[in-house]
């Protein structure tokens, strides 16, 4: 098992003949990716990447039966891409896209929950860095070859600092079940609680790390939610110890602008709550090491 | 990003939130000669800076004779104002607004947020205006009142209405605060802002609503769809090396410390510059690279963080994803080569191609302490500044 994503999983590209979507769909493909084709508006009936590309989703869900979608689409229509890919029926959707405004987004947000839950899609990102399975699938736009498969989930809001978790945790033999981005806007798809949920139902996954950092409630509300409803431990860390308040570090969310929002508050309560709490990033193997130690 | 207080007045009033009579100034004799136009014999001279707080920082001057406006203006046009909100180095006022003064008979505070957990906008009043939010919910939580707008259908009447009555408004008044609770509203959906701060709102001893003070702030990711908000922009109220840095496609926050930072990804950023921290050092800077960064754009990061007087070594940490260790191992080189380089360097490269980075790296002859992991190469920074600085 893993969670979302699996060898099982059938993706489509929204954005598929771009530049963008053409080169990480080509790599999507080379990990063992099930791509069944794409979709650009106008360019259906062609072949790309020896895959059929599509007009809408609504055609490429019915002739390929894909699950999944994972979208490059440029930020002034990526919402409305995401919407498309909700009412195709796809069940989980990557959006790889940075800079999509803010209140597009409170829309979309609206937008899906006018399905019913066993009808729901489910949205990571947008301005993520993807999903992956390791050994399995991968969505996104990480390097694979970074992480092992096994036995640790890992969520995050940043991309490179995920691969800096997951190398240093391959390096001495600990593996990945799935490793979900949630990207670091201000207004995401999904949140640290909905994977976490997810990764305590995963009889694949052992423990679980967070990797947050500084803006918005998500890191404090996951922690509070693992005290309350998880079994398996909890590992977190928080970026952004140095980051001065009111500015924004990068990412359109990262911006320390209410209390709570610190990494040292944040860290403060994901302590209280009973998460492992990596001390600073280069320590993330051992952490999990340890904690893992305890659990078997 | 964030406008002037006169500019968000003149939006806002197009969305019927009455605002006092005023006009805006470049020199005293303007100033003065504004003061004419609007007539009365109180004035208020007041600091166009991007920056609340700006009366306790004196930019904001009571006058009651066409003189006194004509010498405010004189003293606040070049001056530079401090306040908690821009930091130690001040921004500089360059534009003032003369408005005519009011009789206030109480004062309340209106907001619009972005709110990140309800996923919407949430209106924020408090029946105790002039204070700031972060005061007041410290000193009278209670006093705070909350609504979330459902997206779908966008503010209702009976919201503001809510409100309105919440804070304890006369009767007469309610209309007025509807009008301009809803024109608020509008505004933020219609334009794409991230917030907009109406602090004081304040009701008049002859019944009248008026804004005294306006604030709004943008999405920079939705400014692709309004050009006549994204003319606002006021360069000379941003810093300089950050506007450069967006300029070239870099995210830039300068900082206080002695150790120059070029990192690819906002969140390695943030987590390498906790590192050189825990490692007893301080970074000078946050900057993201970002994703396929060519040469080019690599040598371009060096001269921006060298641009800071206060950089006395630099590290670079990448985790290559998109990008590839050997065009920033190039990009590195290059940079160092023409830039004559004068601070010890630290580069930590990992991810796609790192061992043709590290060969092209090692070949050049360069000076250059390698680091292969994050610990190692905040330690060599750390211990290199110091050994270098003697501090």
């Amino acid at each position: 098992m893993a969670i979302h994503l699996d060898e099982n999983t059938k993706v489509l590209v929204q954005g598929f003949t771009g530049q963008i979507g053409s080169f990480h769909a080509t790599d999507m493909i080379k990990y063992g990716t099930n791509v069944v084709g794409g979709v650009t508006p106008g360019k259906g009936g062609t072949k790309h990447l020896d895959k059929p590309v599509f007009n809408t989703m609504k055609e490429a869900v019915e002739a390929t039966g894909a699950d999944a979608s994972i979208i490059f689409v440029p930020p002034p229509f990526a919402a409305d891409s995401i919407m498309e890919a909700a009412d195709a029926g796809i069940r989980y959707c990557v959006a790889i896209t940075d800079g999509i405004p803010s209140q597009d987004m409170i829309r979309v947000k609206r937008y899906m929950r006018r399905y019913k839950a066993d009808h729901k899609m489910l949205l990571t990102g947008p301005n993520c860095a993807g999903s992956i399975s390791p050994g399995k699938c991968m969505m996104g736009i990480m390097p694979g070859h970074i992480y092992l498969p096994g036995n640790v989930g890992i969520v995050g809001r940043s991309g490179t600092l995920g691969y800096e978790a997951a190398s240093q945790m391959k390096d001495v033999g600990i593996g990945v079940s799935s490793s979900i981005g949630i990207g670091g806007d201000p207004i995401n798809g999904s949140s640290f609680r909905d994977h976490l949920a997810a990764f305590e139902e995963d009889d694949q996954t052992d423990a679980v790390v967070i990797i947050g950092e500084i803006g918005g409630p998500q890191e404090v509300d996951a922690a509070m939610w693992s005290r309350d409803n998880m079994s398996k431990p909890v590992i977190g860390y928080v970026a952004g110890l140095t980051a001065p308040k009111g500015r924004r570090m990068g990412h359109a969310g990262a911006i320390i602008s209410a209390v709570g929002e610190s990494a040292a508050e944040k860290v403060e309560i994901l302590q209280e709550c009973g998460v492992t709490v990596v001390p600073n990033p280069s320590a993330f193997a051992s952490v999990v090491q340890e904690v893992l130690a305890k659990v078997s | 990003m964030d406008i002037h207080e006169y500019q968000s007045k003149e939006i806002l009033a197009d969305y019927g939130v009455p605002i006092g009579n005023g006009g805006l100034a470049y020199s005293p004799e303007q100033a003065a000669y504004r003061a004419i136009e609007i007539g009365g014999d109180v004035w208020v001279v007041k600091a166009q800076i991007h920056s609340g707080a700006r009366g306790k920082a004196g930019g904001i001057k009571i006058c009651k004779t066409e003189e006194e406006v004509s010498k405010a203006a004189e003293e606040l046009l070049g001056a530079k104002l401090i306040t908690h909100q821009t930091g130690p180095q001040g921004k500089i006022c360059h534009r003032i607004y003369i408005e005519a003064g009011c009789n206030i008979e109480r004062e309340i505070y209106l907001a619009f947020v972005l709110d990140r957990a309800n996923e919407s906008v949430t209106v924020v009043a408090s029946a105790e205006g002039g204070m700031e939010i972060e005061e007041l919910a410290v000193t009278k939580p209670e006093s705070i009142i909350k609504i979330a707008v459902e997206p779908a259908v966008g503010m209702q009447p009976f919201q503001a209405r809510e409100i309105a009555f919440a804070l304890g408004l006369d009767k007469s008044q309610v209309n007025q605060a509807v009008t301009t609770i809803l024109g608020c509203y509008r505004a933020m959906r219609d334009l794409d802002a991230t917030m907009v701060e109406i602090n004081p709102l304040v009701v008049t001893k002859e019944g009248n609503i008026i804004a005294v003070d306006a604030k709004m702030g943008f999405d920079d990711n939705a400014l692709f769809r309004h050009h006549n908000i994204a003319e606002l922009r006021d360069k000379s109220q941003e810093d300089a090396r950050e506007m450069r840095a967006a300029d070239r496609g870099l995210s830039y926050v300068g900082l206080d410390g002695n150790i120059g930072c070029i990192i690819n990804g906002a969140g390695l950023a943030m987590a390498t510059m906790d590192m050189i921290m825990h490692a007893g050092g301080e970074p000078a800077n946050f900057l993201d690279i970002g994703g396929g960064a060519s040469p080019e754009r690599t040598t371009k990061a060096f001269n921006l963080v060298l641009s800071d007087d206060k950089v006395e070594c630099i590290l670079v940490n990448i985790f290559a994803g998109i990008n590839r260790c050997d065009w920033i191992a190039e990009g590195v080189v290059q940079a160092v080569q023409q830039i004559d380089l004068k601070v010890p360097l630290v580069v930590r490269l990992s991810g796609t191609n790192v061992e043709a980075g590290r060969k092209i790296l090692v070949d050049s002859g360069l000076p250059i302490i390698m680091a292969d992991t994050l610990k190692e190469a905040a330690d060599k920074a750390v211990a290199v500044w110091k050994e270098t600085t003697g501090k």
